[in-house]
């Protein structure tokens, strides 16, 4: 899950919503970051948080940038390799911009949950106004600087919108412990928001989810 | 292609029981219990050491080797006059980096470099033991290791590093000794041997004993040597250590020397000749029992067996860190292998990283090694 794909025109040192993801680890937590891309936010939680970090990425590069960086990242694929973690193995279980690109993603939600104590999603969102308003008047499929990509060679296969993930939330009966959503500029957007002002003006979203149990 | 220097059997021979380097004699008070049931005693191990051993003897690395390989990882050879095996990474400034780390590498049970093994001299007869030397395994290669590092006055090890054979010991140590060794690095390896390999070294040896010169095992009590036989051995391991890719790169149906076939079973082809040369070279330096040793010892190696068919459950509780490493083009140790061995870490819990190297970008191993041994020297407190 190369997350360097999809996010790689976002400006700045530190990606925004690697700073909104951070926020919401406990210092010292084990974390798994599935879809770790060149572990830029691995090493974010290891250097800031004393985080317990693992990765899984899919890309070869990826994966020898993160282990010559001294993160433990596994060469895998989310979709396959999470099975076989045990319960409960950490406390929290990170998939940063990397939903859209699984094959199964409500089998790796549900992977998540089960694996992690709490689970950490962040993802483009599909609902925003602009690339509505790109359907609607260029009648194309939408593109911007996060997703710059044709629909024939995207590696995004599971596009949804904020009101979509919601509705996989409830449906894998889990709950919402934390949501955020960021604007194009990285810039968190109002809180205390309904969903649909969210939906309509939120670039990116952050929740952090916990099982049932 | 030329056909290698002429080493004599002296010189390879004498390796046997006075090995160039350190040897460690461990007298009848303290045998090593073999998996066949016996209990060695004496027996001696040969080894090489580099770097200096910090005061806190946390910085030690036991450098494990492969099937063919030796102790003289990053020193000349004493038989051939070659540089060591992997001189490339071990050394001054070098991925595991001497004037950091005390490397200790010996020669395996069952080797024919000076550690005891079938080309040794039996104390009990004076001559050398053939095959009234019991099997061994893996785990006994591994437990020899363990009186070694124990001898030299190291409690854990820094870190584990093999390949191949050298990284089923890895492995082992990381399951017998778990909390003597504080980092893994087992590379191209499995934790069990495929029924495929299993059938190539049956090959081997069957070529071996196949050769009349092999008498029963006794060869060199008799004078003899085994050559063709220890030549076709290896030439028919060595095709799997080479991709169909490799091969085709390195040789293709280029002709040796001519521009036509001669209608003969000379040696026509490059890659017959490269075959021939390899075969020729190896026994020079090898000794045929040795080879039927530790192919056996590969055979039967499975730590999943050991651990009630669970290899998750061998892992259970590790604190080890490992650092798996794969290459594309080996079908001896597929990256599935390597795989298998991570996700059972990741079953029980361990911290692990997992990387396929692509076999033409080599360089990749080193930035991967020395990345992964220096967070691992920051976590151990190696200055």
């Amino acid at each position: 899950m190369s997350t360097d794909l999809t996010m790689a025109a976002v400006p700045g040192p530190i990606r925004a919503d690697y700073l909104v993801v951070s926020r919401l680890i406990e210092p010292g937590s084990k974390v798994l970051d599935v879809g770790c891309g060149d572990g830029g936010l691995l090493k974010l939680l290891r250097d800031e948080k004393g985080v317990d970090g693992r990765g899984i990425e899919l890309s070869r590069e990826g994966v020898n940038r993160c282990v010559a960086e001294g993160l433990a990242v596994i060469q895998g694929d989310a979709d396959t390799d999470l099975a076989f973690y045990p319960d409960d193995a950490f406390d929290v279980v990170i998939l940063s911009q990397t939903i859209q690109a699984t094959r199964a993603p409500r089998v790796v939600l549900e992977h998540m949950l089960r694996i992690g104590k709490q689970a950490v999603v962040s993802f483009p969102n599909f609902g925003h106004w602009r690339l509505r308003l790109q359907l609607v008047t260029r009648g194309r499929m939408p593109t911007s600087d996060n997703l710059p990509y044709h629909w024939y060679d995207t590696p995004n296969i599971h596009f949804c919108t904020i009101r979509d993930f919601v509705d996989l939330v409830r449906e894998v009966e889990a709950v919402i412990d934390h949501s955020t959503a960021l604007d194009g500029w990285g810039r968190e957007v109002r809180v205390n928001a309904p969903w649909w002002f969210w939906n309509f003006f939120g670039e990116q979203a952050v929740f952090k989810l916990r099982g049932k149990r | 292609m030329a056909r290698p220097r002429r080493i004599s059997d002296e010189l390879a021979r004498q390796q046997a029981d006075q090995p160039a380097g350190d040897v460690a004699r461990f007298g009848v008070d303290e045998p090593l219990l073999l998996d066949a049931g016996i209990a060695l005693a004496p027996f001696q191990i040969a080894y090489r050491t580099y770097g200096t051993l910090n005061a806190a003897r946390s910085n030690a690395i036991l450098v494990c080797h492969a099937l063919t390989g030796d102790q003289h990882v990053a020193s000349d050879n004493p038989v051939t006059g070659k540089p060591g095996w992997w001189d490339i990474m071990i050394g001054p400034g070098k991925p595991i980096d001497t004037d950091r780390y005390f490397v200790i590498s010996s020669n395996v049970l069952g080797g024919c470099m000076g550690t005891t093994g079938p080309a040794s001299t039996d104390p009990a007869t004076g001559k050398p033991y053939g095959l009234s030397l019991p099997l061994i395994t893996i785990p006994d290669m591994v437990r020899a290791q363990a009186m070694l590092v124990k001898r030299l006055g190291i409690d854990t090890l820094f870190s584990v590093v093999g390949g191949s054979m050298g990284g089923m010991q890895v492995l082992q140590w990381a399951t017998q000794y778990r909390d003597r060794v504080f980092s893994a690095m087992p590379i191209a390896t499995a934790a069990r041997h495929s029924a495929q390999n299993i059938a190539f070294h049956e090959v081997g040896r069957q070529a071996i004993m196949a050769d009349p010169e092999w008498r029963g095992g006794r060869y060199l009590a008799e004078g003899s040597r085994p050559g063709a036989g220890l030549a076709v051995a290896r030439m028919a391991a060595h095709i799997t250590y080479l991709s169909d890719a490799a091969l085709h790169r390195k040789f293709g149906r280029r002709f040796q020397d001519r521009d036509a076939p001669t209608f003969s079973f000379d040696a026509d082809f490059q890659v017959e000749s490269y075959l021939r040369y390899q075969g020729e070279a190896f026994v020079e330096r090898f000794d045929a029992n040795s080879y039927l040793y530790v192919t056996r010892a590969m055979d039967y190696f499975d730590i999943a067996a050991d651990h009630g068919g669970s290899l998750a459950k061998a892992f259970a509780g590790t604190k080890t860190r490992f650092c798996v490493v794969s290459f594309t083009s080996d079908w001896l140790f597929p990256t599935a292998d390597s795989r298998h061995v991570v996700h059972a870490l990741n079953a029980a819990g361990a911290s692990v990283s997992f990387a396929e190297i692509t076999s033409d970008k080599g360089h990749d191993a080193f930035l991967l090694t020395r990345g992964f041994l220096e967070s691992a020297a920051r976590a151990r407190g190696i200055a």
